[in-house]
Order: structure tokens, then sequence, then C-alpha cells
């Protein structure tokens, strides 16, 4: 049972990371956690950030998310991400636009009575963007 | 006999039409290309997704409060069919399936006295049900897919379904659409989707698997707001599901259609051709007759 953990992590377009590692960590909806072999099952909805994949003690890659869920079952780690992308892939340049974008759309819907609720998520997906473009 | 010149204009109309459908034909291909990978990137999620929701739904307690919009409502008076097709004809059987099975399902459903509601994804699923069943059909859709499903699409197409079953203006909620399988063949599919029936068979399969007492999952926040997110979440899903399931398909269909079509229009060709050097021959024979027995009669 110990050994590595089996991590998948698939967006609706495409399955970005299906690999062996030693420890995951991901934001989860309450706060950050960290799955090791033989975690207990689990289930927790993600907040945007990165999830931090590890080889040993070192990180061998990290991937921004911008939502979704986590299953942990047995040694099988499961990640379904509404948007992801490798940290590294990011355009700093395109961030900061959408994080324009995402800060000027709400401005309007808090004008308006249109749904604030999606343009502050939105916007949160933006600003958890735009820090992880600054981390690489 | 055929006229020369009728045949000459026949055979030049039949010549440009091949070349229409061929060009269709290269079309689809190369469309048809790009979809197959959307659909086969798209499965592992859809299926992980419906595994995670199936697994979590069986370890919650017995008794625990699930959202109807999973779980079902007491009564199941209104169905709601939504009927995936293409906005674009010219796809062989594509169309034709989808709206064969849903008149099927909507005689079968009101036989049983109950109120049918049709929401068509794509024009040509309302253009031939409308006639028929003008009246079901609440409302139609079009240009869901340009080029590319996105997921945006179906997110939107799901919050307005959650939103019309929240005003109880549907019981149930029964997705029509092809399964791509190859280019030659699809399989037209019926899915249930509210209450959300777990899984396709083979989903099914790995979900008994884990079987006897279900682990409990820790949840974190906690289960209602993990279902909050998660049952409209999965509504999106499986709807993106068909969505790209659907265009593969008729990507598919219709390379295969303008196949038959263009090899078609080459056997017309053909035998046309035959004919009109025939004619031309025979004309040929008739004038050298006429000369001939003209200068002998001299």
């Amino acid at each position: 049972m110990a050994g590595r953990v089996q991590f998948e992590l698939v967006t609706p377009e495409r399955v970005l990371a299906a690999e062996e590692a030693d420890l995951v960590v991901v934001p989860g909806g309450d706060g950050n956690f960290g799955v090791l072999p033989g975690h207990a099952p689990l289930l927790s909805t993600l907040r945007p950030g990165v999830v931090d994949i590890y080889e040993g003690d070192k990180i061998t890659s990290r991937i921004f998310v911008a939502g979704g869920f986590a299953e942990v079952a047995e040694d099988r780690f499961t990640v379904l991400a509404d948007e992801a992308q490798a940290v590294e892939d990011i355009d700093a340049a395109a961030a900061a636009e959408r994080l324009n974008a995402a800060r000027e759309a709400l401005t309007r819907a808090q004008g308006g009575d249109e749904d604030t609720a999606a343009a502050e998520a939105d916007l949160a997906v933006a600003e958890a963007l735009a820090a992880a473009a600054g981390t690489h | 006999m055929p006229n020369l010149k009728d045949l000459r204009i026949r055979i030049h109309s039949v010549r440009s039409t091949q070349k229409i459908t061929s060009a269709m034909k290269m079309v689809a291909a190369s469309k048809l290309r790009r979809a197959q990978l959307a659909v086969e990137d798209s499965r592992p999620y859809v299926g992980r997704m419906t595994r995670m929701l199936g697994e979590f739904v069986g370890s919650l307690p017995e008794g625990a409060p699930v959202p109807p919009l999973l779980a079902g409502r007491d009564k199941v008076e209104t169905h709601l069919i939504v009927a995936v097709t293409a906005d674009r004809g010219l796809c062989g059987g594509f169309n034709g399936s989808v709206v064969r099975e849903v008149r099927r399902r909507v005689r079968e459903l009101r036989s049983m006295g109950k109120t049918v509601k049709i929401l068509c994804l794509g024009k040509k699923g309302r253009d031939a049900l409308r006639g028929q069943f003008r009246d079901a059909i609440i409302d139609t859709v079009e240009g869901l897919t340009r080029n590319v499903v996105r997921f945006e699409t179906a997110t939107g197409i799901a919050a307005r379904l959650a939103s019309m079953f929240a005003k109880e203006e549907f019981d149930v909620c029964t997705l029509v659409y092809n399964r791509f399988q190859s280019a030659m063949t699809q399989h037209v599919t019926v899915r249930q989707i509210v209450p959300f029936a777990a899984g396709a068979p083979e989903e099914d399969a790995a979900a008994k698997t884990v079987g006897g007492p279900r682990a409990m999952y820790i949840l974190e926040p906690s289960e209602e707001e993990i279902l909050d997110l998660l049952v409209p979440r999965n509504l999106a899903v499986q709807l993106y599901h068909a969505l790209t399931e659907s265009y593969a398909s008729e990507q598919g269909a219709r390379m295969t259609a303008m196949d038959n079509a263009t090899r078609n229009a080459g056997e017309m060709i053909d035998a046309l051709t035959l004919t009109y050097n025939r004619t031309r021959q025979a004309v040929i024979t008739k004038e050298l007759i006429e000369i001939i027995s003209g200068a002998e009669a001299l």
C-alpha cells in the first residue's frame, strides 16, 4: 500500500498530469493540504492556487488550478480542475491583463444588478493566476 | 436520342457538385481530427467526475439530505428532453437518428400521461421536430459548436437547466445525443442527467468494484458545500461530454456522407460520359451515312 501517490490532474480539455509522486500539496477550500501515500479517503473543494508535486523533498512540477475538486481514495489522488496550466507556461502579461479585465467586470457588475458572485469568483482566479505568474 | 448539349451541361453540373462534396469531405476530415482529440481528452475527466460523484453519494449515510437535482423529486410529471443535433445538415443520418429517438420518447411519455418539453441544442433538431411537436419545444440554442466546444458553453446551459429545475419547470431531464465511436459509426445515446443516474455502464463497473462498506470520506469544507458545488458542476460536465461527443460524431458523419456523395458523383459522371461518347459517335456515324448515301445517289 505505502509507496507513492498515484497522482492525476485532469481538466475537461485534457489530462495535465498523471504520475507517481512522493507528496502532493494542493490548495484546498479550507486551506492547503498535502497528500502522502496512505492518506485517508478525502474529498475536498479547491480554491484557485498552485498544486506542488514533490519528488523526494524537491518540487518537480507546479501547476496552477482555477478551482475544482480533489479526491483521495486508497493510494489514488485525483484532482479535477476547472482550468489548469503549468506554472512555467503562464504568460505574466496575459495574467495581468486578465486580472485587470476581471477587476473591471466586477466594478461593472457592482454598478448594475448583474451576478457579482460570478465576477468575484473570476477575480479570485485572476488574482491567483497573477500571483502564480510572479513566482516563477 | 439524348441531346449532346444537354449531356454536356449535365456532366458539368455533376462535376461541380462533386467538387463541393469533396471539399466538404476534406473540411470535415480536418475538423474531425481535432474534434476526436477533444473527445478523447475529455473522456478521462468525465469518467472520473462520474466515478467520484458515484462513490461520494454511495458513501453518504442513509437518509442524508441530497439535493433534488441529484436525487430527484417525488413527482415525475414533466420530462425535459434535450436533443443535441447539429446546426447544419448534409451529414447523413446524424440529425435524423437523434430526431427519431426523440419522437419515439415523446410519444411513449405522452402515452403514459406525462408532460414533455423539448430543448433543442442545434438548429436541425428544431427544424425536424417543430412540425409535430411545436408546442413542446421550449427553446432552441444555436451556434454551440464553432470549431471547438467550449466548456463555458456547457456551464451556461447547465446553469439554465438548474434554474429551470429550481422553478419546477421539469422533474426529469434526459439528454439525447450521438456518441462518437468512429468516423463511420455513431451511437444514439440516451442519458438521464436529472436526477442523475449514476454513470454509463463502464464507469458504473468501476464504482461497483469498491463495493462492501464504502470508505467514509473526510470532507472539506462540508458535505453540503461540496454537494452544492459538485452537483451543478457534474451537470455541466455531462453536457460538455454530450456536446463534444456530438460534435465529433457530426464531423465523422459528414465526412462519411460526403465521401459517399463524391463517389456517387464520380459514378454518375462515368455513366454520363459513356452516354455522351456513344451519342457523339452515333451522330458522327449518322452524318457519314447521310454524306455517303447522298454521294451514292448522284
